[in-house]
């Protein structure tokens, strides 16, 4: 079981009964499988902010929920999780929060543990998909007893491991009554004041307290070597030395202070073995412990058994020299319709505030558009930013590029503030329909619920017609020359503008065009300018004229188009 | 002794459902089991490496460099970008497929001659134009079952384990290829 599906099958376990969540790599399929639960209320809510609110709702009125959410989406749903640590609990509440170290698929390599301690709420982590479905059930136990959310913290690496996993009834507890509170639910100052006394007192009774808790599992071997570690880490300790002491962290937030002084007062030499930054370490040598953390082990990047052995047994690890080849960084799939608009936003030497998703692939070459990508929502205001600072004429040759699913989860309020402040930028909304980088999850606008229910969608148009902004236009994203037309004079124009580029993401199921692409060798003038866009499914032969790789192309025709030659046709696939 | 698989290539060809299939004969034998695999931004045409590590009990998810038993690579850059996670006696399975890279596409680098001979220097390699065979099977996609059923020949299972997990694990209507694919490639 993949560890978000165990987490899924916790969440299950537990009797949660609502769950809510914004798509993120690594986090994305805990929803997906917790959907598979008909006893389980899911939702996809369009950002982590309103889905961490939902489950906090959820849990007020008595019953157990859940909110999912990677560890960016963290940030985003902060507001709501300082406060609600204040406030507690009725139901059990648990945030899952996937980190990614290694940076497999995010804009940065924060550790949400700083955010917990931050926030002063407890920190699970397991250490592989069976410890995932059991901690979620002990979060929830943790969560009722001490009055407080609990973070189940996950890597990349656990949640998208596969490993068995022992399946256990669900329990259905019985929903908590609801009696207004507003001592403990509504954090306003004077209230806020006792409240934070009160999680003082809880922090410490759990500190105290997890020096019990059987996740703390001390496992003494040969004590001239101890490891204090957590979580996947754990795992290349057992791989790289399975004769050590180790002190198994499952609770990293509070430390169980008496359990750690203990272990380290028995073995001789100590490492503390944790990812990204050293949380841990720092309280531990705060205490007057020696211990050997980030000395020798990096803050950046996923941790190994061959670091252990090189950096603390000295051993020479057997294997070649990695080969020097070319990089192959992902890029857009073919017939993808982001390609077809960055091809005209190139052409027209046009740059971009990006955005986050599939399309900040268009920052890469050949495509070198976007210029910026910060977080969710972020190309909006940046653009307005820009504009502020240097004039309407500064960012005549500026756009702001965000998709769909971006659009509706941070982009919004962006773009109310254009319309506020008198702005005069160009917002190009690439919807394709889904949110794609992630999976193709749906969203408000699609019109389908992650039950699969079928519901009015959102209409990005009227919305932005809505705020007022005269001038919205929608576009298929393959109309090069409507496109073009289109950019040219909405760049041009001193008033904010939308252009909703429309089309479906080509690996939406039925949406790859019913045409392949064929070179016509004769008519072929070996320009090159089909291969400009960068669609992997054109290679460049010896003698310059062109290939199309039949089972990657999806028929979507952008080289056709680019061609001035019409050496290149469509034909019915 | 655990047993170390790696499947390499590039995003969208089969990693993850060869990585099933392979996860689902070792449960079925009865071993500890664990895969690791890559979901989001690099599954987009880039590099994609899976890990599957079976024995008695696995520790940790990952195969390290100089471990690996068996490297299923199903185009060649792909094999000799990750072929020094091979151990000295380790197998390479190869499909002889190239896929260029944009790096390359771009012309901001090339792509390397002579990769397979390269590379039969140093390892065991078992090579196939599998895509061709596959086309010959009449479904191209397939041709990843075709390099698995040659990796297969590597490994501890009989095949009708092999065929009752393909059975389980790929979509229904494409068992029957699926399952010649894979007896092109076990059988020959």
């Amino acid at each position: 079981m993949l560890g978000n599906e165990a987490i899924a099958r916790g969440a299950y376990e537990a009797g949660v009964k609502v769950s809510a969540a914004y798509p993120g790599t690594p986090s994305t399929e805990i929803s997906e499988n917790i959907v598979k639960y008909d006893e389980i209320y899911a939702e996809w809510s369009p950002n982590e902010k309103v889905a961490m609110e939902v489950a906090i709702g959820a849990s007020i009125s008595g019953v157990r929920a859940m909110a999912s959410m990677k560890h960016v989406g963290v940030n985003v749903a902060s507001d709501p999780l300082y406060t609600i640590s204040y406030g507690g609990v009725n139901g059990g509440l648990v945030l899952v929060a996937a980190d990614d170290p290694g940076l497999y698929s995010s804009q940065n390599e924060q550790d949400t543990r700083c955010v917990a301690r931050a926030a002063m709420v407890p920190v699970l982590e397991p250490s592989d998909s069976q410890e995932a479905k059991d901690f979620v059930k002990f979060a929830y136990e943790v969560s009722e007893k001490y009055d407080t959310p609990v973070i189940i913290r996950t890597t990349t690496r656990l949640a998208h491991s596969q490993g068995t996993v022992t399946l256990e009834e669900r329990v259905e507890p019985e929903d908590k009554p609801y009696e207004r509170n507003p001592a403990k639910f509504v954090m306003m100052p004077g209230n806020a004041i006792g409240r934070h006394l009160y999680v003082e007192k809880r922090m410490k009774a759990m500190a105290e307290d997890s020096c019990t808790f059987k996740i703390n599992k001390v496992e003494y071997n040969d004590t001239s070597i101890g490891f204090i570690t957590s979580g996947i880490p754990y795992q290349y300790v057992k791989e790289a030395c399975p004769n050590a002491s180790v002190l198994k962290l499952g609770m990293v937030h509070p430390l169980p202070k008496k359990l750690i002084e203990e272990f380290a007062s028995k073995v001789e030499k100590l490492y503390i073995f944790e990812e990204l930054e050293p949380v841990i370490e720092e309280q531990v040598k705060s205490w007057g412990i020696e211990a050997t953390g980030k000395e020798v082990f990096t803050v950046q990047g996923e941790y190994s058994a061959n670091m252990i052995r090189e950096k603390i047994l000295n051993e020479k690890v057997d294997s070649k020299e990695p080969a020097k080849v070319p990089a192959r960084p992902p890029i857009l799939c073919p017939g993808c319709p982001h390609r077809s608009v960055y091809s005209v936003l190139n052409k027209l030497k046009i740059h971009a505030a990006g955005d986050i998703g599939c399309y900040t692939l268009g920052a890469v070459p050949p495509l070198n558009v976007i210029d910026t990508t910060i977080c969710m929502g972020a190309s909006i205001s940046t653009l307005h930013g820009m504009e502020k600072a240097k004039g309407k004429e500064y960012i005549k040759n500026w756009v702001a590029v965000i998709g769909d699913s971006t659009f509706l989860h941070t982009g919004v309020n962006s773009l109310m503030n254009m319309v506020y402040n008198q702005a005069t930028g160009t917002v190009l909304i690439l919807d394709n329909s889904t949110t794609g980088m992630t999976g193709h999850q749906d969203h408000a606008a699609t019109g389908k619920t992650l039950k699969g229910e079928i519901v009015p969608a959102i209409n990005i148009y009227e919305l932005c017609k809505a705020m007022g902004i005269e001038h919205v236009v929608e576009v298929n994203a393959f109309d090069t020359k409507e496109l073009e037309k289109i950019v040219k004079e909405e760049v041009a124009r001193d008033a904010v503008s939308v252009i909703i580029t429309k089309s479906p993401c080509v690996l939406l199921k039925g949406n790859v065009f019913p045409y392949k692409c064929k070179p016509v060798e004769e008519k072929c003038k070996k320009c090159g300018a089909c291969l400009k866009p960068g669609c992997p499914a054109l290679t460049k032969n010896p003698d310059g004229s062109i290939s199309i790789d039949d089972t990657m192309c999806n028929g979507c025709g952008l080289c056709e188009q680019m061609c001035k030659f019409d050496a290149i046709e469509r034909v019915q696939a | 002794m655990t047993k170390n698989i790696m499947i390499v290539g590039v995003g969208g060809q089969g990693t993850l459902l060869t990585s099933r299939i392979l996860g689902g004969i070792t449960l079925d034998a009865g071993y500890d089991v664990k895969l690791s695999e890559v979901h989001g931004m690099a599954q987009r045409g880039g590099s994609v490496v899976t890990f599957v590590r079976y024995g008695e009990k696995v520790a940790e998810p990952i195969v390290e460099k100089g471990q690996a038993d068996v490297l299923i690579a199903f185009e060649q850059l792909e094999a000799l970008r990750y072929a020094h996670f091979l151990k000295k006696d380790g197998v390479l399975v190869v499909n002889e497929q190239k896929i260029e890279p944009i790096t390359v596409v771009t012309g901001a680098a090339q792509y390397p001659e002579g990769i397979i001979e390269g590379l039969e220097q140093e390892h065991t390699v078992y090579k196939i134009d599998a895509m061709e065979e596959a086309k010959r099977l009449g479904n191209s996609k397939v041709f990843n079952i075709i390099v698995l059923g040659i990796a297969a020949k590597h490994m501890d299972f009989s095949k009708e384990a092999w065929i009752k997990i393909i059975e389980k694990t790929v979509p229904p209507k494409t068992i029957e290829i699926n399952k010649k694919a894979f007896l092109k490639g076990y059988e020959g």
